[in-house]
């Protein structure tokens, strides 16, 4: 997205941000040193669920808010998919207006709580901070982005946006991912009415099912929907669209404009001999079970998990370390990280990686499975593996992995988490006509707008990317709402 | 929502419910499921719906009490809701008129099966049902299968009602004696597998319905997944119904097993709640 900086520099430029620029000099502003976050101990961490990282408190959050230099073109803002006013919401921590602070964020971005902490700021806004330049460690963005929408949550001063007048123009989102979550927000501000249709029991998509409480509390996806509902959002879940409604019983109720939001949620599995062995997962099923269902609270919840002891999960992205993390906490005393190329091709998380680091985890990396044995009850004891080596770069530009012939060897284990990704559930595109689908079942939309090759229906998150990120699935969901909102608008309704 | 309507004992261990479900009962079709739970700690389990009523706006669920979630729901009085029921699941059974079909429910599989029987006949077919159950008291719906198959053979281990055997005497002997062109299969994994070896044996192309051990019902998890001519297959949007010479039925009766040592607690726990 365009970084409008016109709009960047008429904020800068009030009289108080001038003032409060000037009330220390950047030199001392450079020399302060970056805020370490304050987390639970890795031994106290493991016996539980609880939230690792603790959250900066008000001293340490305005310090940090000091060695933002208030850039005059904040580069910043273009490394964030939705260009916030970093700055600017950064400078009003440093004034020590946390409430204003949480509304500017709002301005750009729906869930900011959420945001603050699963974005990859290493490779978004914080990677772009001019530090860089100054061989410094960058703004910590993330954790102030977190600070200010907390103290908002927990003073309980949520602010509604004034809505206007209610245009009765019905509208839908499928699926309640970060995406059709941010949608809704957008349309629901514009006057439309909007109702989610959420296939699960529970509703937000990753941000339930997937992403494990200890790094994003549910109460606060919680609290992030109850902030939609106050703006007149409706959630029906339990609604399989295509099987419990189709879009035809929809347009006959009365909707006239769709997005798209259901996700990359099929699991891949690797298809090599004992699979489907017991004791052996996708990652989509092991956090499902705890997470949605809270396996870990089993028997005093329904729902059980095995809890292995020897514990290996296949793969080096997020889904990945949630997974083997949340393993430690159910108790194994051997968690395995076996990914098939090097920690420097990882696509999960530093701050992640180092987590599961300081919980125990063992990372074999070069390192692939090929073959499962089980025992005489199917269980799976033992995994063959091989090493690899790495090989020319391949189209992502990360190097290729290779096999080391003859480098075989058995590991014991008792439980396996498959995490090595997932595809985008194909009933959506089977069951919605007209939908102009790629080979790997993403929906094709117009890049610009986020319109499918159905007028009407607008898509966005993973359907439309494949496996992304929360704070992409959420830009997704805001343009779609602008170019829904001028489709809705334009008289002629002209295709694209 | 979800509210129940009516209640019924079909045997000891067998309740059947009609569920207030607007969307479902128009939506459905024979051979799909829903996924319920019955309160905020409960299981997402699959149900399979034996019947519904489009007028009246319900669905039927038939259940077996085997465990902590299927005794809850058994316990339920009308008037009480289900909290959650998500459907209609999987895809729809095939209907097509072959000729002879030999429809073959054991235990509680009769449920799903019930419905499946029916439109096979509505469609031209005709209809010898099987049916088999440990003994009397545990054959669930006889009377209302009876009251459209052209043929029915009952079967019970201990020979208390119907005739002596395991339901496969029954369905080799419609086998041996008439061409047959399709036979459908529901029932415990073991009895598909043995109906399946049955069959082939007699070169009759056969459906089974699987109840394997799921989480979402909708794709997104893996925990159905069998393996079909050599190939992982999701029971709930693959399925439920397959091949049934294609399946590999011991892998799935071990993957039944999965939580044995935990559903045990489970129900202990809920035993123990209830006193
Ligand atoms: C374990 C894990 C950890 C992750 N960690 C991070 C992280 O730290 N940082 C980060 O930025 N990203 C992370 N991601 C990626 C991120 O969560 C996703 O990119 C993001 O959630 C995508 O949002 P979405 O709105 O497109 O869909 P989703 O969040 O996938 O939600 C889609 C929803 O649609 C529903 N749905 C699907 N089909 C239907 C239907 N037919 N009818 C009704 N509803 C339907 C699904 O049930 C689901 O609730 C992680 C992903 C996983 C799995
Ligand atoms: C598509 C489908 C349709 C079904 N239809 C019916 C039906 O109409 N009537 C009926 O009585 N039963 C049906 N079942 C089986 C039913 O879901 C299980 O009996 C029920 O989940 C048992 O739960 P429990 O807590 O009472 O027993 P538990 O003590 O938890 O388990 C007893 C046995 O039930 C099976 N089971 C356990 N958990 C699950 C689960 N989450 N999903 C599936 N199976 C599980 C296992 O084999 C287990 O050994 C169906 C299953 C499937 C997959
Ligand atoms: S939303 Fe994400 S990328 Fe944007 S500023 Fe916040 S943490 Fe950075
Ligand atoms: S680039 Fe860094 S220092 Fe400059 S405005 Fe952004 S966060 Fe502040
Ligand atoms: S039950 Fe989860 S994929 Fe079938």
């Amino acid at each position: 997205m365009p970084v409008n900086f016109q709009e960047l520099s008429a904020d800068r430029n009030q009289e108080w941000r001038n003032e409060l620029r000037k009330s220390i000099t950047a030199k001392e502003r450079g020399n302060l040193s970056r805020v370490k976050m304050p987390e639970m101990g890795p031994m106290e961490r493991i016996l539980g669920f609880m939230e690792v990282n603790v959250g900066l408190n008000e001293e340490a959050a305005v310090q940090e808010s000091r060695r933002c230099l208030d850039c005059s073109t904040p580069s910043c803002v273009s490394g964030c998919p939705v260009n916030i006013n970093i700055p600017g919401f950064i400078k009003l921590i440093e004034k020590k207006d946390f409430i204003g602070a949480a509304r500017k964020l709002k301005e750009t971005n729906a869930l900011p709580a959420v945001c603050g902490r699963v974005c990859p700021q290493e490779i978004q806004c914080e990677a772009q901070c001019i530090y860089h330049k100054m061989k410094k460690a960058p703004v910590a963005i993330g954790y102030l982005e977190r600070f200010a929408s907390d103290c908002e949550r927990l003073a309980g001063n949520i602010s509604i946006p004034d809505i206007p007048q209610g245009n009765q123009v019905q509208v839908a989102a499928i699926g309640s991912g970060p995406a059709s979550l941010t949608f809704a927000g957008e349309m629901a501000k514009r006057g439309y009415r909007v109702t989610v249709y959420e296939a699960l029991h529970e509703l937000a998509g990753v941000l339930s099912y997937g992403i494990p409480e200890f790094r994003l509390p549910k109460s606060i996806v919680r609290s992030e929907i109850a902030y939609l509902e106050k703006l007149g959002v409706v959630f029906e879940r339990n609604v399989v669209v295509g099987k419990t409604m189709t879009l035809e019983d929809m347009k006959k109720q009365g909707f006239q404009g769709f997005f798209i939001g259901s996700g990359a949620g099929l699991p891949k599995f690797m298809h090599i001999p004992g699979e489907n062995a017991i004791g052996i997962y996708s990652s989509n099923e092991y956090l499902t079970r705890v997470n949605l269902m809270k396996a870990y609270q089993f028997p005093h919840y329904d729902t059980p998990i095995v809890r292995g002891k020897r514990v290996a999960v296949i793969g080096g992205g997020n889904t990945a370390m949630d997974s083997v993390r949340t393993a430690v906490r159910l108790g194994a005393e051997k968690a395995m990280i076996v990914y098939r190329r090097s920690e420097q091709e990882m696509p999960a998380r530093i701050e992640e990686i180092h987590h599961a680091k300081e919980e125990g985890v063992e990372f074999l990396n070069l390192t692939n499975p090929v073959e499962y044995l089980v025992d005489a009850a199917g269980r799976v004891k033992q995994m063959k593996v091989q090493k690899m080596g790495l090989g020319a770069a391949d189209d992502s530009g990360r190097r290729r992995p290779v096999v080391v012939p003859g480098s075989e060897y058995l590991i014991d284990v008792d439980t396996v988490v498959v995490g090595v990704g997932t595809d985008p559930n194909p009933l959506i595109p089977r069951t919605i006509q007209g939908l102009e689908v790629t080979k790997w079942g993403t929906i094709v939309v117009n890049e610009e707008t986020m319109q499918t090759a159905v007028p009407e229906i607008f898509a966005g998150g993973d359907i439309v990317r494949g496996g992304a990120t929360v704070i992409l699935a959420m830009g997704d969901g805001k343009k779609a709402a602008e170019s829904l909102h001028a489709y809705i608008q334009s008289p002629a309704r002209a295709p694209r | 929502m979800n509210k129940i309507v009516r209640k019924e004992m079909l045997s000891e261990n067998v309740v059947k419910l009609v569920v207030e479900s607007p969307q479902i009962s128009q939506k459905q079709s024979p051979g799909q499921f829903v996924i319920i739970r019955t309160d905020d700690r409960g299981e997402r389990i699959p149900l399979t719906i034996a019947d519904a009523d489009r007028k009246n706006m319900t669905i039927t669920l038939i259940i077996q009490k085997v465990g902590t979630s299927s005794h809850k729901l058994a316990n339920l009085e009308p008037g009480d809701s289900l909290l959650d029921v998500s459907g209609p699941l999987g895809r729809p059974t095939h209907i097509e008129k072959v000729g002879t079909v030999v429809a073959c429910g054991g235990g509680v599989g009769i449920a799903p099966l019930y419905p499946i029987a029916r439109a096979l006949k509505e469609a031209g077919n005709k209809l010898i049902t099987v049916l088999g159950a440990r003994n009397r008291e545990l054959l669930i719906l006889e009377k209302e299968m009876a009251a459209f198959a052209d043929e029915m053979i009952v079967m019970t281990d201990d020979g208390s009602y119907g005739e002596k055997g395991l339901i496969t005497a029954g369905i080799e002997k419609v086998l041996m004696r008439e061409p047959v062109q399709l036979a459908v299969a529901i029932g415990p994994a073991i009895m598909m597998k043995f109906v399946s070896l049955l069959t082939k044996k007699y070169n009759v192309p056969t459906i089974a319905s699987l109840n394997t051990i799921m989480v979402d019902g909708t794709g997104m998890c893996g925990a159905c997944r069998v393996t079909v001519g050599g190939k992982t297959k999701f029971v709930c949007v693959d399925g439920p119904e397959f091949d049934a010479h294609e399946i590999d039925y011991d892998e799935m009766i071990k993957r039944l097993n999965t939580y044995k040592k935990e559903e045990q607690l489970s129900y202990d726990g809920y035993l123990k709640s209830l006193a």
